[in-house]
Order: C-alpha cells, then sequence, then structure tokens
C-alpha cells in the first residue's frame, strides 16, 4: 500500500529537515558572545522548568494553559508514537490506540486555539501564527485516519487512492508545519528554541521560585562595550530572542506602548530575531512600534542594531519597569537587551539623548544627577541632628539617603522617615556627605562605567562602618544596593522603609493613632515589587494603619509603572500620552482619594500630574502622620 | 564608532586644524575634567574638515582626565610633557609653528590655574598669526581666507574675514560639546613629547590664594509699593541705542522694529 512505503519516508525527511534548520539556528545563535552555561545541569532541569516554572506564568491565563497541555502534550505523544509505528513498523494495536487517542487530544486542542484566533486581540500576531491552528488540526486529523487505515480498522471499502492519497498530503503539509517549521523558523521554532532557552536561561536562578534582577556588569575593557550588533549579545540571549512565541503579553502590558512610545517588547523581540537571522521584518504580523511603519526595518548579525533595525528611541523609551519580563511565557528578559544597547549608545557613540547627557556629565563630577554642589548633600537634615556613622562607628541602621536629599520633595519623605526611626528609638546613623548616587540612573542609561565607580565607592565608604542593615526610602537605590553591588563586592542586607516599618509594626515600637484618609490606593514601585518582590510589607503597614486598600486593576506584579524608572523622564522620548497620566487614571477607577506610595520617583511622577487628582503620600509621610507624639520630658 | 560630526560649514578641501586643550575644574566640586570652552572649540574643530583636528595640551600625559576629550571621536591627544610652573606660551608657539596648521582653536580661558584668558593672543602674537576673539562659528573657509562668526554681547554677531593660518578663541555661546563616549576615551592614545619649556619666572613670584566672591553693592530702591520696589531690584541696565516705542500703531511699531533689523543686518 501507498502508506507503507511513504510514511517513514515522510516521516524521517521532515525530521531530517527539522535537524538542518535547526543545526543552522544553533549555529546562528553561536555567533553571540560566549557565555559559559551548565549543560548537563541545565538541560536535565529543563523539565523541570518547563512543567513548575513556566506553568506558574502560562496559567495566568488558564484558558490557554489547558490548551497548550492539549495540544502540545498531544503532538509530542503522537509524534513519538508515530515515529515507533509508521517509522520503525513497530506493529501493536495498543500503540495504534495510543496514537488515536494523542492524535485526539491535539485535536480537541487545536480546536480550542482556532476558536480563540476567530477574533484574536491586537497583542497577538497574525501572519502564520493564525495558519498554526488548522495546522494543528490537518496534522491532528490526517494522524487520526491514517492509523486508522493502516492499523486495518477503517471499513476496508471506504479506503481508496485518492483518500490515502489525501490524507497523506495532508499528513505532509502538517509535518511540514511542525517539524520543518521548528527547524526552520516557522511558529513552531517556540517548542525546539524554547525548550533549550530554559535549559540554557542566563539566569537560571529565576527558577525554582527564586528571582534575579541586577543587571550584568559590563567588562569594560570589551572591544565593543555592550552590543552594537546582534552577535554582541550571549549566545544564550539570542536563543532565548528565538523562544518568543509572539503572544503579546508583554505588549500588553508595556507602559511606553500605552502611551504611545515608539516601544514594542514584543517588536523588539522579533526584531532581534530577523537580527539574528538576517532580513527584514516585513514578516511580522504583530503591532508596529507606535508611530513607526512595519517593514522598513533591515538587519543581519553583523549589522550595527541601531543603523536600521531597531531605533534608539525605541531603546529610550523604556522605563525598565520589568513588566514585560514578569509576563512573559517564555521568560525572554527584555530588559538586559535593552540596556545592553543602551550600553553601545552612551558608552561608544556618546549618544545619549535629551538631558541624559548633563545627567551623566553631572553625576561624573558631582556624584549627583542635579550637577549640585556634593558638599551639601547633608544640607537637607542641617536641623535635625542625625548622627553620623562616621562620628558614632557603628549603628544597627544604615539609613541610606539617597539623591532625595537633593528635592525638597522627597526631603519630606526622609524627614518623616526620621520621625518614625527617632519614635521606635532606631539605632541609626548615615554616611551624610560620603554617600554618592547608587548609580542606579547612569547605569540604566547605559553608562556602566560611572555606574562601576559609583558602587565602589559607596562599597569603600560602607565598609569602613558596622552596622547590621541598610535601610532606605528608595526602591532603586535599594534594588541596586541589595541585587547590583554584589558583583563588586558589597554584600549587605538591604531594606526598603515599607519593610522595615512593618517590622518595627509586628514589633509593636510604634504608637499609632490612625486618621481617617478616605479611599486609599496602593501603587507598587517596579523597583520594590518585580524586582525585588516585596508587595506584602506596604499593605500591611497600611493595614496597621486602618486603611482598607482599593486595589487598581494593576496591582502587585502587574502594577503598572508611573513613568520614572529607566531614566526615561530623563531622555524624555515623546509619546501620545503620560505614562504617569495614566497611573493616576487607574487611581481615578477606583476613585481613590490617596496614592500611597513607597518611593520618592513614584511621587515625583505622579504629582506631576495636573490636579485634580488624588493626593500622593509616601507610606513613611502616612505613617508619621499617625505617630502619637508623647510630649519631651 | 562615532556619528559623522554634525557639521553645517564643511570646508570642500581638508583643513589642518589643532585644538589646544586644558584640564578643567568643575566649579563646585572641583574635580579635574574636560573643560567646557576647550571641549567647544574641539566640537567646532570637528565640524570643520573631515581629517581629525590634533589635540594639543601642555603638561603632564598622566592625567586621565584629558581621555574625556578623545571620547569625542578623537584616536590621539599630544602632550607637550611640561611641569606645573613653567609657560605654556613659548612650548605652543614652536610646537604649532612646526605643523604646517590652517586653524588654530582655543578656549577663551582656563578653568583654573592662571585663567587670565591671555594664551590665545600671547600664542598667536609668537606665531604671527592673527587672533580672532570669541568665534561661534566659522562660516566657510576659501581662497585661503576664512569667513567667522565672533560672538558680541547680547547674542549680536560679527561677521570677519580672517586670512589663514590664525588661531581663534571659541566663545560659550558656540555649539555645546558632544558627550564624551567611555570606549573611545579607554582606547584613543595619549601621545607625549618633551619639550623645551621655561618656568614661568614671573609667575613664580606671584602669591595665591583663593578668590573670594566680592560682595555687590545693591542699588536699594526704597519708597513705593513692593510690586515697584521688585521692578527696580529687577530692572534690566538701560542699553544704549535702544528706543522704546510706546506711542503709534502696531504697523509703525512693526516698521520701526523691521528698520532696526534690518539696520543690524539680521534681515536682509
Ligand atoms: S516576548 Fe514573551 S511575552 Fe512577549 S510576545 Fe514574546 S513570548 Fe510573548
Ligand atoms: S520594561 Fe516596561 S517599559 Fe520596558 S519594554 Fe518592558 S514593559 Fe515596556
Amino acid at each position: 500500500m501507498l502508506t507503507d512505503w511513504l510514511l517513514p519516508i515522510l516521516l524521517f525527511g521532515a525530521l531530517a529537515l527539522m535537524l538542518i534548520g535547526a543545526t543552522r539556528r544553533v549555529l546562528a545563535w553561536r555567533a553571540g558572545r560566549n557565555e559559559p552555561v551548565a549543560v548537563v545541569a541545565g538541560l536535565m532541569a529543563m523539565p523541570r522548568r518547563y512543567l513548575v516554572d513556566l506553568h506558574h506564568v502560562v496559567q495566568r491565563d488558564r484558558f490557554i494553559a489547558n490548551t497548550h497541555v492539549a495540544t502540545a502534550g498531544g503532538f509530542v505523544a503522537a509524534l513519538a508514537l508515530a515515529l515507533l509505528v509508521h517509522g520503525f513498523g513497530v506493529d501493536s494495536s495498543i500503540l495504534n490506540g495510543l496514537i488515536l487517542l494523542s492524535a485526539a487530544g491535539m485535536f480537541v486542542g487545536a480546536c480550542c486555539i482556532a476558536w480563540r484566533r476567530r477574533n484574536p486581540p491586537g497583542r497577538l500576531s497574525r501572519g502564520p501564527w493564525m495558519r498554526l491552528p488548522k495546522s494543528l488540526l490537518v496534522f491532528s486529523t490526517s494522524l487520526f485516519l491514517i492509523t486508522l487505515m493502516t492499523a486495518d480498522w477503517f471499513p476496508a471499502g471506504l479506503v481508496g487512492w485518492v483518500f490515502s492519497g489525501l490524507l497523506l498530503i495532508g499528513l505532509a503539509l502538517g509535518l511540514a508545519e511542525m517539524l520543518v517549521g521548528m527547524g526552520w523558523g516557522g511558529p513552531m521554532k517556540h517548542a525546539f528554541a524554547g525548550a533549550l532557552h530554559l535549559a540554557f536561561h542566563r539566569r537560571p536562578q529565576r527558577f525554582g521560585g527564586g528571582r534575579s534582577t541586577g543587571l550584568k556588569p559590563l567588562n569594560l575593557t570589551d572591544s565593543t562595550l555592550g552590543v552594537a550588533k546582534p552577535t554582541d549579545f550571549a549566545w544564550n540571549q539570542l536563543l532565548g530572542f528565538d523562544a518568543c512565541v509572539q503572544c503579546g503579553r508583554c505588549e500588553a502590558v508595556c507602559p511606553a506602548f500605552a502611551a504611545g512610545q515608539p516601544l514594542n517588547p514584543k517588536k523588539l523581540i522579533q526584531d532581534m530575531v530577523v537580527g539574528l537571522s538576517g532580513g527584514t521584518d516585513a514578516g511580522y504580523h504583530g503591532s508596529a512600534y507606535p508611530g513607526k511603519p512595519v517593514g522598513e526595518a533591515k538587519g543581519n548579525p553583523g549589522q550595527v542594531i541601531v543603523d536600521g533595525l531597531v531605533s534608539a528611541e525605541t531603546l529610550w523609551s523604556c522605563t525598565t519597569c520589568r513588566a514585560c519580563v514578569e509576563e512573559c511565557p517564555m521568560m525572554i528578559e527584555h530588559v538586559d537587551a535593552i540596556v545592553d544597547m543602551r550600553r553601545f549608545l552612551t558608552q561608544e557613540r556618546g549618544e545619549t539623548p535629551g538631558a541624559g547627557v548633563q545627567v551623566l556629565d553631572n553625576l561624573i563630577a558631582t556624584d549627583n544627577p542635579g550637577g549640585l554642589d556634593p558638599a551639601r548633600r547633608f544640607d537637607w537634615a542641617a536641623d535635625l541632628e542625625l548622627p553620623l556613622i562616621a562620628d558614632v562607628g557603628k549603628a544597627d541602621v544604615l539609613f541610606w539617603i539617597s539623591d532625595g536629599a537633593f528635592d525638597q520633595r522627597s526631603q519630606r519623605i526622609l524627614r518623616a522617615f526620621v520621625a518614625v526611626m527617632r519614635a521606635a528609638n532606631v539605632d541609626f546613623a548615615v554616611l551624610g556627605n560620603d554617600e554618592c548616587d547608587s548609580g542606579d540612573v547612569a547605569r540604566r542609561l547605559g553608562d556602566d562605567a560611572t555606574f562601576q565607580r559609583l558602587a565602589r565607592h559607596n562599597i569603600e565608604v560602607l565598609g569602613r562602618y558596622e552596622f547590621n542593615r541598610i535601610v532606605t526610602t528608595d526602591p532603586h537605590a535599594f534594588h541596586v544596593l541589595a541585587n547590583e553591588y554584589g558583583d563588586f563586592g558589597g554584600h549587605y542586607r538591604v531594606q526598603h522603609h515599607s519593610m522595615f516599618i512593618n517590622e518595627l509594626m509586628e514589633q509593636g515600637q510604634l504608637n499609632l493613632q490612625p486618621k481617617a484618609l478616605g479611599r486609599v490606593t496602593y501603587h507598587d514601585p517596579c523597583y520594590l515589587g518585580r524586582y525585588n518582590g516585596e508587595y506584602e510589607s506596604p499593605r500591611s503597614v497600611l493595614s496597621t494603619l486602618g486603611i482598607e486598600v482599593q486595589e487598581m486593576t494593576r496591582s502587585g506584579y502587574r502594577s503598572r509603572c508611573c513613568g520614572g524608572g529607566g531614566g526615561a523622564p530623563i531622555t524624555d522620548i515623546p509619546g501620545e500620552y503620560r505614562i504617569a497620566d495614566m497611573r493616576v487614571d487607574d487611581a481615578r477607577a477606583v476613585e481613590a482619594e490617596t496614592i500611597a506610595v513607597a518611593c520618592q520617583q513614584c511621587t515625583a511622577m505622579l504629582e506631576g500630574v495636573v490636579e485634580p487628582r488624588p493626593q500622593i503620600k509616601d507610606l513613611a509621610e502616612l505613617v508619621s502622620e499617625a505617630l502619637v507624639t508623647e510630649a519631651r520630658a | 564608532m562615532l556619528p559623522e560630526s554634525r557639521s553645517k560649514t564643511m570646508a570642500s578641501q581638508a583643513m589642518k586644524i589643532a585644538a589646544l586643550v586644558s584640564v578643567g575644574q568643575h566649579p563646585l566640586s572641583r574635580r579635574e575634567r574636560r573643560a567646557d570652552q576647550d571641549a567647544r572649540a574641539v566640537e567646532l574643530a570637528l565640524s570643520l574638515s573631515p581629517e581629525l583636528p590634533s589635540l594639543i595640551h601642555v603638561g603632564s600625559a598622566r592625567n586621565e582626565s584629558l581621555r574625556a576629550y578623545l571620547g569625542m571621536g578623537l584616536n590621539n591627544l599630544k602632550v607637550l610633557n611640561a611641569d606645573q610652573d613653567v609657560d605654556a606660551v613659548p612650548a605652543l608657539a614652536s610646537y604649532l609653528g612646526e605643523q604646517a596648521l590652517d586653524i588654530v582653536l582655543t578656549g577663551v580661558r582656563a578653568e583654573c590655574g592662571e585663567g587670565s584668558g591671555l594664551l590665545p593672543y600671547a600664542v598667536a602674537d609668537q606665531l604671527g598669526w592673527p587672533i580672532v576673539p570669541r568665534i561661534v562659528s566659522v562660516v566657510s573657509i576659501a581662497g585661503g581666507y576664512a569667513e567667522v562668526w565672533q560672538a558680541l554681547p547680547r547674542g549680536q554677531r560679527r561677521a570677519l574675514r580672517v586670512p589663514l593660518p590664525f588661531v581663534a578663541s571659541v566663545d560659550p555661546a558656540a555649539e555645546p560639546a558632544r558627550q564624551s563616549a567611555f570606549g573611545p576615551a579607554q582606547r584613543g592614545s595619549i601621545d607625549s613629547r618633551p619639550c623645551a619649556a621655561e618656568p614661568d619666572q614671573a609667575r613664580a613670584n606671584w602669591q595665591q590664594h583663593p578668590a573670594k566672591p566680592r560682595p555687590k553693592r545693591l542699588a536699594v530702591a526704597k519708597g513705593g509699593t513692593a510690586a515697584e520696589r521688585m521692578k527696580a531690584a529687577t530692572a534690566k541696565p538701560q542699553g544704549q541705542g535702544g528706543q522704546v516705542i510706546t506711542e503709534g500703531t502696531d504697523r509703525e511699531k512693526a516698521e520701526a522694529i523691521l528698520a532696526r533689523l534690518v539696520a543690524e543686518g539680521v534681515v536682509r
């Protein structure tokens, strides 16, 4: 019969083509910078990462999670069994029965996908991705019927040349999509690249419930600083780009995209794919960068990315809020890629946009972004008589002031926090003028040299004193001190003031008389929440103050950025809306009268929204207002 | 790796241009840096010729803050090795005289040290070249002459025609210097060569102490309402040659303004 000899040819032929394509793909990734990975351990960990860690993220969309289990599980099982039965000629009715079951499961999954794609939301890509459910249906149906036929479970009269010919064509089409497409860049590429990406992820700490959010240090003696060409990425970053399924979840949460700035994280990743494989973005069928046409971008592995593939504006629009990374089911690291390319723009080209140049020059010359007199950093506390650690030598808490010292609004937060610490008799001290900018902004503007200089300086200063922990009201400094100074030898126990105040409250150290505040919502700062997983302490502080938080639709790990991170207010790439306005609209939607914040940058951004709007209060201010002040003896 | 220069006035043939650069000092932190005016001179030099200008410094080749000039996209900086106490003028003049240059650019005055602003004059004098102080741009270079714009107070400009070669100091109103990029700054080379520099005898006898800002006497306006006193305190000194027109129709006022603009050469 026709099927007897044609089936093995089809199966093995498709497999061979897939392997050739896959090899080419692997070589394209390996053109990237070397980055050592634990090969065996990674491969061993892969199934667990897939079934547990990845499932956690995918599970946020239950429908698609279940659909994927049916389709992918059905496909893998059906293919493996079909290879045994049709490829190697193992004749077993049990195996045949299992093929039928798997193909049926796959069919059901494919039907659900097709259903979902009748009228797909804007975040989903079209083009080949619209074809995929059809291919899945054709493949599963053909395999099902062919198996019935070869197992002689079919009414004999129905089997004819034409019919079996049609089935074989169907199967061939299905195999072309599923196997050949996997190796040669079709939608199914995600299965093969995705699996390897999980195995060789650049941040293995993210699996097993961990977190890894600090940027990687740049080697300042590299021949090109940062990423100019696709091959300047680490090879496993390139692999990661190829894992993208174009689900657009990143696009849906990106504040810059929503504000109409020329950034779409999904398109960015797809452009990286264009860069690593060579070609144009004409084959992209998703949403564009707002305000930019699709089809004009060109790239190849050896071409400088910002010269024709991705515009610099796109890279500077990002607030580094990490919403995309948090949401991506394929665990792709958009922020790393964006900062890598910014490093090239700043450190090789000298093309930091907007006020970025001024800010970096100021940081270089005065260790603060405003270019203010470094000898006046500590002036804000002239009347507070704060203990300098240089005088007292050691303390339980080292209070890290941050650049808020130079900003009048932030000083109110700092003073409020001092009042809280004094009320609880905390043993604390400060660095005074010896403290420098943490380096957060310099690093995110791509100037890793300045970041590293500031980090080393601060680490050296901190190393002179004895303290148990660092507490700061600035989540950016918190992140940098806790997660990025380690690479330079600075290891500290760092707490954000929300965590610290919460501890004081739990220990009953604060005598509080909460005031009525009306409806209050809480805005999670990106660098506290997504970067450091701290969602609970601020909420518990608020509830101790007797506040019932009216949660915004986007809160917790899905919190929308205020627009203030990553140097975005400095580079100031124009869009249609302002991100801060959109965030205040979120608060208006829950009729909040007060937005509780936990970051001076968020305060500045949200207070920049025109009135009438909810009032903005930092946690420290709310707590200090509720303090019962005893008459001093 | 740097983008093409932002020049609008690139000369047709390659010009040989040198920029004299000094070690600057940040006014608040006192930290060494690239001097702002000298950096503007380098920026202007970069815009004038497809050939990279040469950078020249008298002092120590070990000063890392000089690298910030290289970060503007230059490969090389030449240091005439000299101690702190030497007079830079003869060293510069004898070196520049050997180089067959067309234009030498500098800042108006240094950010630290003597900072008298005399160096460009003294160098030009020793070379026997013309000196044009405070230029903001070079409009054209042709037939052995350059047309330059000189900055005058209140944003006015004066067009001057200067024969090559000449020395010019660059006004702070000129195009700001481009960002200095860390990579090229680190990779550029700093070559030093000895120079026959004499200690500055005159300066050796000076006594130096930090400048103190002298209090300025304010013309205090007494009496009147608060608004009037405010106005008196913030009023600009009256310029000469101006005219305040309060009478007449809008058309007459507009014509007066136009006549003035034509007279100043802003409108032709
Ligand atoms: S980058 Fe991740 S979230 Fe974005 S489209 Fe690709 S797979 Fe989806
Ligand atoms: S980090 Fe935030 S702003 Fe940047 S691409 Fe991701 S979602 Fe968009």
